[in-house]
C-alpha cells in the first residue's frame, strides 16, 4: 500500500507538526519507502500470537497512597524558570476557546 | 594515564597518586583540544566538573571513596542532570536546563564519579550515524570523514578519542552497540529493566535501556555496577538483588576459561547481509572462542529478519506519543511567531524538531491512527513476540549468541543521510535484541582498512555477568580493544 | 406529530479520595496556589515516569464490589493521545480495551418506582489541569493560564449503557451514583469543586424505532439541576430540529446555565483520533482474589443491604428505609439516634430525622454531618417523649434549644427550661378549676351544646400550664369537671 498526500497532511496535523506542501511531497516519498520495508510484516501469519507490549512479562508495581512532595513554591519557581511564558504561577498559552 | 583502565584509575586515585582534580583537568583539556574537530560534546562545564572533582578528592581523602570516586565520566545528553543543559541533541531542548537528576546521573554522583560533560547524540536518539543532531554531526576518531555511529555517537567518539575514560549511552535499537563497534569500543545494553529509565528522555519506552560505553568489558562491568539497580520511580525497573558484575572477571580460569560454554551461531547472522571483510573478522573471533574452550552450535532465529520492520512500527509509535510533551508550553522551544494555539504547536514542533524526528513522529502517528492500528501496531507486537520466542528457543541450545554488531564498518558522513531505509538497515543485527529485551555487548574484533569492526554477544535475560565474562576472556586473549586511533596526542 | 423516545447514557468522572495523585506523589488537595501541587511527573518534564497509586486501584475495587461488577484480574493502562495545553504529556493515561471494572448495576428510584441502570464499565484515569482565562490580580493579555495542580488527580470514569429514557431518570441515576461513591468513601462528591462531573449522551428516536438516533454529548454537568435543564433543552432542541426536517450531527456540546441552552464546542470540532495504545511505561495491573476479598472486608454495609436491614430491624416502611439510607452519614446518624432512644423509639427517630431534622438542615443549607444536634442528643430527647417526660409539642422546643446549643442534652434542657410535663393530677385539677372559674362564658356556651367552646377551654388550660400538661389528661379532667 502507499500513503496519499492527504494522509500525510492529516497525520502531520494530528501530530501538530506544520508541514508545507513541498515538504509533504518529499515526506510522502520517504514514508512510502519506509512503509515498503514495514510491509514485509504483512506476509507473516501471526494468528493466535499474543501481542508483546513490554519486554518483560511482569505486573505493575504499586506505590503507597502517600504524598511525597507538595505545596512547593520553590519547586514551581525552578520549573517555571525554563518555561517560555508564565504569569502569576501559571503557564501562558494563546487563548483557548471552548 | 589516558590508557589506564577504570580499575587502574581507581587504584591511582585511592593511592592519591593522582587527584580527581588533576584527572578531570587532564580530560577537560583534552576535550578543549580535540572537541572542536570531533564535536563529541554538546556541553562542558569546567567549573561544575572541577567542583565535583574537589568533592571527590575530599571523599577520597576521608577514605570513603568507591571504585569510581573521582573518575570523570561523560554522559549522553539524553540523561537529565540538574543544573546542566540537557538537549537530547535537539533544538527543541536547546534551552532546557534540567531541574532534576536522572537516576543514572544520581547513581554516578552517589558513587563519586565526576560529570565530565554531556555528549552529542542523534536527535532524541533517533539515528545510527549521529548526523541528526541539532548540534551537528560527530566525527569518528578513526577517520574524521566517517560517522561514529549512533545514536550514542558523541559518547563513543569521546571514549575512542580518550576525551573521557568512559561514558554512558542508551540503546533502543543498537545505539550503544553500533557506535561501540564503529569506534573500537566495548558497549553493553543490559536486560530491559536493569537500569532505571527515570530521567532518561524517552524515545521508545519499551525498548530504551541505558548502558556503558568503555574501552573494555572490565570497565563496562564497573560502570554497570554503578548504573544498575532497582528504582521505585520507574514502573519497568525490576526488583532484583544487587549484583557485582565484576564477580566473574577476576577468577583465574586456566587455559580454557570458557570450557563448557555453548556459543550459538545463528544462520541469519552469517548470511549475505554483512560485508565479507567484517564476516571474516567475526569468523576469526569464533575460532578464538573455540581456542578458549567454547563450543559452537548452529542455531536459527527465523523471525529476526522481520525485526527492522517491526521496530520501525513500534519505536516510532511510542516516540510519537513520548514526544508529544514537547509542545512549547512548559519548557523547551516555542516558535517566536504564531497566530493561535494550534499554530503555536505546529510551528514550535516543526521548527524545534529535525527531519528524522519528524519523520518518525509521522510514521508513529500513522501506524496508531484509526483503521491502521491492527495492521501495523498489533501486527508488529505479534512479530515482536515471535522474535522473543526465537531467542527463547535458541537459549535452550546455547548460552550466548554470537554475530556481527553492524553489517559494515563506519560509513562516510552523508553516505546514508538521504536514504532513511539504508540507514535503518544498518541496525539489522542489533534491533531484535531490544525487541526481546535481552542483554547484549559489542566488543572490538579487528579492523577492515583501518576501521574497527564489532562482535556482538547476546545473552539470556539477566546474563550480564556471564556476557561480560565471555567478552572479558576474549579481551584477555586479544588486543583489538587496546588499539587506539592515530593522532590523539 | 410523531412521538419521540429519549435515550440517555451517562459518563461520570468521579475524583477519587486519595491523598496522592494517581501516578505521582503530589497531593490532590483542592485550592492550592497555581502549580505548586504539580511536581516533575505532573508537569511532564522530559524523562519522568508514572508509578500507579495503590489507593486509586482500591477505590476502583470498592466501586466494582458496590455495583456487583466484575473486577478484571488483569487490566491495562493506555495512552489517549491529543494536544491540549492542560494535558502536559500530550496524552492522558487512561484505560481503554481492558478496564478495571466491567458491568454492574445501580438501582435508581423515581418517587415510588425503582429500576436498575446497567453499567458498561468503570476505568481508572488521570485528570487534566485547568485552563484559566482570567484571574484576579493578573493580566494575561488575552491569553489562557494553565494550572496543573489538578493534572494527575485520580479519576474513576463510570459509563452506563444507554439505559435512561428521561432527564428525570438521568438525574435519579446521577443522584444514586453520587450517594454511592460517597457512601463507599471513594469520592467526596463535591460538585462545585469538580469532584463529581457528568457527561450526558443524549439522542432521540421515534417511538418504536430500534436503532438509536445520533447522539450529542453534553460535557461537564456539575449540578443535578443543570443536568436536568441541559438534557431537557437538548431533547427539545433535537426533536425540534428533526421535526423541522433537519438532522443531528454527532457533537460535543456545553450547557450554558445563563441562557439555559446547549451549544457545540468550538475547540473539539477537530475530528478525533486518539491513537490509543498500551502505555509502555506502565505494566498490566493485576488484581488477585485475595486483594478483592480483603477490600470487601473493609467495605461498609452497602445502601441496599442497609435499607433492607433497617426495614426489617426497626419495622420501617421501604420508603422510609430508603430515605434514611440516602447517605452513609444519614443512615449512621439514624442508627445512632435509635441506639440512644431505644429500639421502641425507632419509628419516632425515623420521623424526627426525616421531617424535623431534615427540614431544619435544608433551611440552613447544612449537611447531616454539620447538624448541631447530634444523634445521641436527638435519641435522648425521643426517649423522653416515649417515657412521657415531655410531649411532642414540648419536644419541638427542646429540639430548638438543642439546635441553639442551649444545653448538652435533652434532659439538661428539660430541667433548666422547666419543660417537664405536669403529670400530678391534683396540681392539674387545681389549675383546671381556676381555668373554669375565669372562663365562665365559655363554660356557659359549652353547656348550651357548643362543642367548640370545649376546645377553647382545653386551649386555655394548656396555655395556663405553658404546654407542659399532658393534653389527654387535661381533656379527661375537663370532661369530668364539666360533667
Amino acid at each position: 500500500m502507499s500513503l496519499t498526500i492527504d494522509q500525510v497532511h492529516r497525520v502531520a496535523h494530528l501530530a501538530r507538526i506544520e508541514i508545507s506542501d513541498s515538504e509533504a511531497d518529499r515526506t510522502l516519498g520517504q514514508l512510502n519507502e519506509i512503509f515498503a520495508l514495514i510491509e514485509e510484516m504483512q506476509a507473516v501469519d501471526t494468528q493466535g500470537v499474543e501481542p508483546m507490549a513490554h519486554a518483560q512479562d511482569v505486573a505493575q508495581r504499586l506505590r503507597a497512597d502517600r504524598v511525597t512532595e507538595s505545596g512547593q513554591t520553590d519547586q514551581r519557581t525552578a520549573f517555571q524558570s525554563v518555561a517560555p511564558e508564565t504569569e502569576a504561577g501559571l503557564y501562558l498559552v494563546p487563548r483557548v476557546i471552548e | 594515564m589516558i590508557e589506564h583502565s577504570l580499575q587502574a584509575l581507581g587504584t591511582a586515585l585511592a593511592a592519591r597518586e593522582v587527584s580527581s582534580v588533576e584527572l578531570t583537568r587532564l580530560y577537560l583539556d583534552r576535550v578543549a583540544q580535540h572537541n572542536p574537530q570531533l564535536n563529541a560534546f554538546i556541553t562542558v562545564d569546567e567549573a561544575a566538573s572541577l567542583a565535583q572533582a574537589r568533592a571527590a578528592d575530599a571523599r577520597l581523602a576521608r577514605g570513603e571513596g568507591g571504585p569510581l570516586t573521582g573518575i570523570p565520566i561523560a554522559h549522553k545528553d539524553i540523561f537529565c542532570a540538574k543544573g546542566w543543559l540537557t538537549t537530547c541533541g535537539s533544538k527543541m531542548l536547546s534551552n532546557f536546563v534540567s531541574p532534576y537528576d536522572a537516576a543514572v546521573i544520581a547513581r554516578f554522583t552517589a558513587a563519586g564519579a565526576v560529570l565530565l560533560g554531556k555528549t552529542n547524540m542523534d536527535e532524541f536518539a533517533m539515528g545510527s550515524s549521529n548526523e541528526t543532531s541539532f548540534y551537528g554531526p560527530v566525527k569518528n576518531p578513526w577517520d574524521a570523514a566517517r560517522v561514529p555511529g549512533g545514536s550514542s555517537g558523541g559518547s563513543a567518539a569521546a571514549v575512542a578519542a580518550r576525551l573521557a575514560p568512559a561514558a554512558t549511552g542508551t540503546d533502543t535499537g543498537g545505539s550503544i552497540r553500533q557506535p561501540a563497534a564503529l569506534c573500537n569500543l566495548t558497549g553493553m545494553k543490559p536486560t530491559y529493566g536493569v537500569v532505571s529509565r527515570f530521567g532518561m528522555i524517552a524515545f521508545a519506552s519499551s525498548l530504551d535501556q541505558a548502558g556503558p560505553l568503555a574501552r573494555s568489558a572490565a570497565d563496562c562491568a564497573l560502570l554497570l555496577n554503578a548504573m544498575a539497580g532497582f528504582d521505585e520511580r520507574d514502573s519497568t525497573s525490576l526488583e532484583r538483588a544487587p549484583e557485582d558484575y565484576c564477580r566473574e572477571l577476576a577468577a583465574d580460569a586456566g587455559p580454557l576459561p570458557l570450557a563448557g560454554l555453548k556459543i550459538g551461531l545463528p544462520a541469519e547472522f552469517f548470511g549475505s547481509g554483512s560485508s565479507p571483510e567484517v564476516m571474516q573478522l567475526v569468523e576469526a573471533a569464533v575460532a578464538e572462542y573455540r581456542k578458549l574452550g567454547a563450543q559452537t552450535v548452529a542455531i536459527s532465529l527465523p523471525s529476526m529478519q522481520l525485526s527492522v520492520a517491526a521496530y520501525y512500527v513500534i519505536a516510532p509509535a511510542e516516540a510519537s506519543s513520548n514526544l508529544a510533551r514537547f509542545d512549547g508550553v512548559r519548557y523547551g522551544y516555542r516558535a517566536p511567531q504564531y497566530d493561535d494555539l494550534n499554530d503555536m504547536y505546529g510551528k514550535s514542533r516543526a521548527q524545534g524538531f529535525g527531519a528524522e524526528v519528524k519523520r518518525r513522529i509521522l510514521i508513529g502517528t500513522y501506524v496508531l491512527s484509526h483503521g491502521y492500528y491492527d495492521a501495523y501496531y498489533l501486527q508488529a507486537q505479534r512479530i515482536r513476540r515471535l522474535i522473543a520466542n526465537d531467542f527463547a528457543k535458541a537459549f535452550e541450545q546455547c548460552d550466548v549468541i554470537l554475530g556481527p554488531t553492524s553489517p559494515s564498518t563506519a560509513f562516510r558522513l552523508g553516505e546514508k543521510a538521504a536514504d532513511p531505509v539504508q540507514m535503518y538497515l544498518s541496525d539489522i543485527y542489533t534491533i531484535a535484541v531490544n525487541l526481546a529485551g535481552l542483554p547484549a555487548i559489542s566488543i572490538p574484533c579487528g579492523f577492515v582498512d583501518g576501521l574497527p569492526a564489532g562482535l556482538q554477544l547476546i545473552g539470556n535475560y539477566f546474563a550480564e555477568s556471564g556476557l561480560l565474562n565471555v567478552a572479558h576472556r576474549y579481551q584477555l586473549a586479544s588486543e583489538w580493544h587496546l588499539q587506539q586511533p592515530a593522532g590523539l596526542v | 406529530m410523531k412521538a419521540w423516545e429519549v435515550v440517555i447514557g451517562i459518563e461520570t468522572h468521579a475524583q477519587l479520595s486519595t491523598q496522592a495523585k494517581i501516578f505521582s506523589g503530589s497531593a490532590t488537595a483542592f485550592g492550592a496556589a497555581p502549580n505548586v501541587q504539580a511536581n516533575a511527573v505532573d508537569i511532564a518534564l522530559p524523562g519522568v515516569l508514572p508509578v500507579l497509586n495503590k489507593g486509586a486501584v482500591e477505590c476502583a475495587i470498592k466501586f466494582g464490589l458496590a455495583v456487583g461488577a466484575k473486577i478484571a484480574p488483569r487490566s491495562v493502562f493506555a495512552r489517549k493521545n491529543y494536544f491540549y495545553p492542560d494535558l502536559p504529556k500530550g496524552y492522558q493515561i487512561s484505560q481503554y480495551e481492558l478496564p478495571v471494572v466491567l458491568g454492574g448495576q445501580l438501582a435508581i428510584s423515581l418517587g415510588e418506582t425503582e429500576r436498575t441502570v446497567n453499567l458498561t464499565r468503570a476505568h481508572l484515569e488521570e485528570d487534566a489541569g485547568k485552563s484559566l482565562h482570567e484571574c484576579p490580580g493578573a493580566n494575561f493579555h488575552g491569553r489562557t493560564g494553565i494550572d496543573l495542580n489538578r493534572a494527575g488527580t485520580p479519576l474513576l470514569e463510570i459509563v452506563t449503557e444507554p439505559d435512561m429514557r428521561s432527564s428525570a431518570e438521568a438525574v435519579a441515576y446521577a443522584r444514586a451514583l453520587h450517594a454511592l461513591v460517597r457512601w463507599i468513601g471513594i469520592c467526596d462528591g463535591n460538585m462545585q469543586e469538580g469532584s463529581f462531573r457528568c457527561d450526558a449522551n443524549v439522542s432521540v428516536r421515534p417511538v418504536g424505532q430500534a436503532e438509536f438516533g445520533t447522539r450529542r454529548e453534553i460535557k461537564n454537568l456539575n449540578s443535578f439541576r443543570f443536568m436536568q435543564q441541559a438534557i431537557d433543552y437538548e431533547v427539545q432542541w433535537q426533536i425540534a430540529t428533526l421535526e423541522d426536517g433537519g438532522s443531528i450531527e454527532q457533537a460535543t456540546v456545553l450547557f450554558d446555565p445563563q441562557s439555559g441552552e446547549t451549544r457545540a464546542m468550538r475547540s473539539k470540532e477537530d475530528a478525533h483520533d486518539y491513537r490509543y495504545f498500551p502505555d509502555p511505561d506502565l505494566l498490566p495491573l493485576l488484581i488477585d482474589r485475595q486483594w478483592v476479598d480483603e477490600t470487601a472486608a473493609r467495605m461498609p454495609e452497602l445502601p441496599a443491604a442497609r435499607r433492607d436491614r433497617l426495614a426489617a430491624e426497626y419495622g420501617l416502611s421501604a420508603y422510609d428505609a430508603r430515605l434514611l439510607t440516602a447517605s452513609l452519614e444519614l443512615a449512621t446518624y439514624y442508627e445512632a439516634a435509635v441506639a440512644a432512644a431505644g429500639k421502641s423509639g425507632a419509628k419516632a427517630c425515623a420521623n424526627w430525622v426525616m421531617v424535623d431534622l431534615t427540614a431544619r438542615l435544608n433551611k440552613e443549607d447544612r449537611e447531616i454531618g454539620q447538624s448541631p444536634v447530634s444523634a445521641e442528643q436527638l435519641g435522648g430527647m425521643i426517649a423522653r417523649i416515649a417515657d412521657g417526660t415531655i410531649s411532642t409539642n414540648i419536644a419541638r422546643k427542646v429540639f430548638d434549644a438543642l439546635w441553639n446549643r442551649e444545653g448538652d442534652s435533652a434532659d439538661e434542657i428539660i430541667t433548666s427550661h422547666g419543660l417537664q410535663q405536669i403529670t400530678d393530677s391534683s396540681e392539674l385539677e387545681a389549675l383546671i378549676e381556676e381555668v373554669l372559674a375565669t372562663n365562665a362564658t365559655m363554660v356557659a356556651e359549652f353547656r348550651t351544646g357548643k362543642e367548640k367552646a370545649f376546645n377553647a377551654l382545653v386551649g386555655q388550660a394548656m396555655k395556663a400550664t405553658r404546654g407542659k400538661a399532658n393534653p389527654q389528661q387535661v381533656n379527661a379532667l375537663l370532661r369530668k369537671k364539666l360533667g
